[in-house]
């Protein structure tokens, strides 16, 4: 595990201005930020571990809980959400039996809903692993997640 | 460089960059704040020291406490239009913190009789004194905010206890809710230590070299607790940023000790 610290660690030089970068990093390998990862980077960088916590928490692409392998995220902005998005989030949540924000127990699948991913016109758009797919329905739900 | 200003129609000579707030207190004129601390970095958050400054023909409205007054400033600190921003400013907090007195008095103050917004039930108002002691002065972070928006809370990473706090009680003691207390459990590490270990708290901060704790970390009871409290009236932390030196780092090296 700290080798896996020290080879993002020199990829940027080892410089705490960089901390973003590197927790992306992080997270791309984990799928997560784990805590003692977290912690050994706050030593290795010299930054305190709770202006660490900050930033993971400030931003809402990090996560400090495990996540599943793909990710599903549920766009429940203004044109979505007037095209049905918040049917579509309940039907993947029967689908899957997790809430928003929750991952399966087997690790396969995170929900998240995003409050707009720039495709109004595609409305009620859902994300997975960041491919867009487009006039979502209810009946496609189970295809997808299959 | 002396430059001239001018507050509630009074002049003042003062240093260029001085913050607002500063000189308005050189002349007298009392700014109400809850974010302010004279030792630690303005932070500008609580707003409650919203003033109206006038340069040439404009008219802002800044907050005292990080403002840098400049020449020929004109500025008002209690004027018409001040007080309605005041009176805006705490009735919100006053309902995100319905029970907590400071709200409850200075609302009486500027004449705040009824709240328009659903109450809360919160007593933080996120003016980030603690969060600031602990880096500025503690110089650890042991507590920092985390989250965003309304969710926004001060707590120690993972929200489990801290291995790094000293519990010098400094947060506490600068909360102007009172939303972070003392607890008897922050003793525990320090109880844990061998008897040559134990040193007193102001021992670990620097203030009295190599004291021991006498009475297993209930500061509460002690005699040296007391009599700094009643010489100092401010935390004994603040001395020991004055006093910068090796004592400080010997503090540092036995933190890194305990947190073994």
């Amino acid at each position: 595990m700290d080798k896996d610290i020290e080879q993002i660690l020199t990829r940027y030089k080892g410089k705490k201005q960089s901390i973003i970068m590197i927790l992306q990093d992080i997270q791309d390998k984990y799928n997560y930020l784990p805590q003692d990862v977290l912690k050994s980077l706050a030593k290795r960088l010299d930054i305190p571990l709770s202006k660490i916590h900050s930033i993971a928490t400030y931003y809402k692409s990090f996560s400090l809980k495990p996540r599943g392998k793909h990710l599903i995220q549920v766009c429940l902005g203004t044109a979505c959400h007037v095209r049905g998005g918040q049917r579509i989030l309940e039907e993947i949540e029967r689908e899957l039996n997790i809430r928003a924000g929750e991952t399966t127990n087997d690790l396969i699948f995170t929900l998240e809903t995003v409050n707009c991913v720039g495709a109004c016109a595609l409305g009620p758009v859902v994300v997975i692993n960041g491919n867009y797919h487009g006039q979502m329905r209810t009946t496609k739900v189970s295809k997808q997640t299959c | 460089m002396k430059i001239t200003i001018t507050i509630d129609w009074k002049t003042a000579k003062t240093e260029r960059r001085t913050p607002i707030i500063k000189v308005a207190e050189e002349l007298g004129i009392k700014i109400p704040t809850l974010c302010y601390n004279e030792q630690l970095e303005p932070y500008g958050v609580c707003r409650l020291c919203t003033v109206e400054v006038v340069k040439g023909k404009r008219t802002r409205f800044v907050t005292a406490c990080n403002y840098p007054v400049e020449e020929g400033l004109t500025i008002y600190t209690h004027s018409e239009k001040v007080m309605q921003i005041r009176r805006l400013i705490i009735e919100s907090l006053l309902a995100l913190c319905p029970d907590v007195k400071i709200l409850q008095s200075l609302a009486k103050e500027l004449g705040v009789k009824e709240l328009r917004f659903e109450k809360g039930k919160e007593d933080c108002i996120k003016c980030g004194l603690c969060v600031r002691m602990c880096e500025e002065i503690v110089g650890l972070s042991a507590i920092s905010f985390a989250d965003r928006g309304v969710d926004r809370k001060v707590i120690t990473p993972f929200d489990l206890p801290s291995d790094i706090c000293i519990g010098c009680g400094a947060c506490s003691f600068v909360c102007p809710t009172k939303s972070i207390k003392m607890e008897l459990k922050a003793g525990d590490r320090f109880r844990s230590l061998p008897g040559n270990e134990r040193f007193c708290r102001y021992a670990i901060m620097g203030i009295i070299p190599n004291a021991l704790c006498a009475n297993s970390f209930r500061c509460w009871k002690c005699e040296v607790d007391q009599r700094f409290i009643e010489q100092l009236n401010t935390h004994p932390i603040f001395l020991s940023k004055k006093r910068k030196t090796k004592e400080v780092k010997d503090y540092i090296t036995f933190l890194h000790k305990i947190r073994r």
